[in-house]
């Protein structure tokens, strides 16, 4: 979607300020809304892509005024209501009710460290080979799909180079919504500062994505 | 983004808004807070950009490691005991004297954690991710770094699940150092690509 998350090339937002490696939170409610954050995706009541999505649903004016840990909790809150197992009602201070399978989906302490450990890989066998090889040069369709996507709008109708072919991944251009994972080849594409800024681009320097196969044509 | 004002304030309303979230998932029985301080103390204490320096350190001094991060780096990453959530894919990219590489997500805030840990906040902030991909040199030196007028950018946007490293150029003068001692010069930002590693 056309959201206020795809900020590549978008100018006026100042300088980067640089920080030190330490502290990782900047205030302890950062560190409980990361955790909970973390602790609610193994609910399994909606994948990572669904997670971006709600996050780039915000409204424009909410998402760029709010830290980032801000919009984990908003869409966070957003996201279990939609699921039906969180209500306005419970929000505001209301009686709390207790989903039959709470117990059989809460993470326990003791499996953090192997959830950890684990993650959720997205690679996935191929169903057939790979459209494109090294080398060769691609454009990326001008796809602008209401819904969730991972082709930033700086690279649309854009011709690049494949430079790697990382293999067949969850597509999440479906696993955001209800298409499930239909997974696709995964490849970097690179491209010319000049094809994506303009001639006044730096001429050192390129840039690249890594995009789903359905993002591409032949060049 | 915040005056100093706005941020204070909104600290306090997250106090209460994330607060009141956890006790109410937890009084759902969604979620237990031992499991919420254990994710807290990984993140604070095991996960963190230490991991990487000891795989930069390592493919500093063995060139046949260098080779296995290069062609398959979670294999390699895992190795040294690094690896799962926000890693589960992973490419390392190496700086040389040509090239350098700048990794950013200009969609979210996509990061290589098991190595690198939780990105800091100008990572998942709109001026670093708008500007990465266009002025990399401008917002390099908004870091202090210059970088010599020949040397090719190329910057690194994670759109996908794979998520980048950058294993810094090893500092000349380093050669008496061991493993441990080059992991120590290794930084953060260096495996981002927005600094240089030097000698002590």
């Amino acid at each position: 979607m056309n959201g206020p998350h795809d900020l590549g090339g978008r100018a006026g937002f100042g300088r980067v300020t640089p920080e030190a490696e330490t502290p990782v939170f900047h205030a302890p409610w950062e560190a409980r809304a990361m955790a909970l954050t973390v602790a609610c995706n193994a609910l399994g009541y909606f994948t990572i892509d669904a997670r971006r999505h709600a996050r780039e649903r915000l409204p424009h004016t909410t998402y760029l005024t709010s830290s980032y840990y801000r919009i984990w909790i908003l869409a966070l809150e957003r996201q279990l209501q939609d699921a039906g197992v969180l209500s306005p009602a419970e929000l505001a201070g209301g009686a709390v009710s207790v989903p039959p399978d709470a117990a059989a989906r809460r993470l326990a302490p003791d499996r953090v460290a192997a959830m950890l450990a684990s993650g959720g890989p997205v690679a996935r066998p191929a169903s057939a080979p790979a459209r494109f090889v090294p080398g060769q040069w691609v454009r990326l369709r001008n796809h602008q799909p209401e819904g969730h996507t991972r082709l930033p709008a700086y690279a649309r109708d854009k011709t690049g180079v494949i430079e790697h072919v990382h293999g067949v991944h969850v597509y999440p251009d479906t696993n955001a919504h209800d298409g499930g994972e239909a997974p696709q080849w995964v490849y970097t594409v690179v491209f010319d500062a000049a094809t994506l800024w303009g001639a006044d681009a730096d001429p050192d320097l390129s840039v690249t994505i890594d995009a789903f196969e359905p993002y591409l044509d032949p060049a | 983004m915040h005056d100093h004002d706005h941020a204070d304030n909104e600290m306090d309303e997250m106090t209460a808004r994330v607060r009141a979230l956890e006790t109410i998932l937890t009084e759902k029985g969604l979620v237990d807070p031992t499991t919420i301080d254990t994710i807290v103390e990984a993140m604070e204490t095991r996960i963190g950009p230490r991991n990487g320096a000891r795989v930069v350190a390592r493919a500093w001094v063995d060139p046949d490691y260098a080779a296995r991060l290069r062609s398959d780096a979670v294999s390699a990453v895992a190795e040294l005991g690094y690896g799962g959530a926000g890693g589960e894919h992973m490419r390392a990219v190496f700086n040389d004297a040509q090239t350098h590489n700048l990794i950013v997500c200009t969609l979210c805030s996509c990061y290589p954690w098991p190595v690198l840990g939780l990105p800091p906040v100008w990572y998942k902030s709109p001026p670093y991710r708008a500007r990465a991909v266009k002025e990399p040199r401008k917002v390099l030196e908004e870091f202090g770094v210059k970088l010599p007028k020949e040397t090719k950018i190329r910057v690194r946007d994670s759109t996908s699940e794979v998520r980048y490293m950058v294993v810094p150029q090893r500092p000349a003068g380093t050669e008496g150092l061991d493993e441990e001692a080059l992991a120590a010069l290794v930084t953060r930002d260096s495996m981002i690509g927005t600094a240089l590693v030097s000698a002590p």
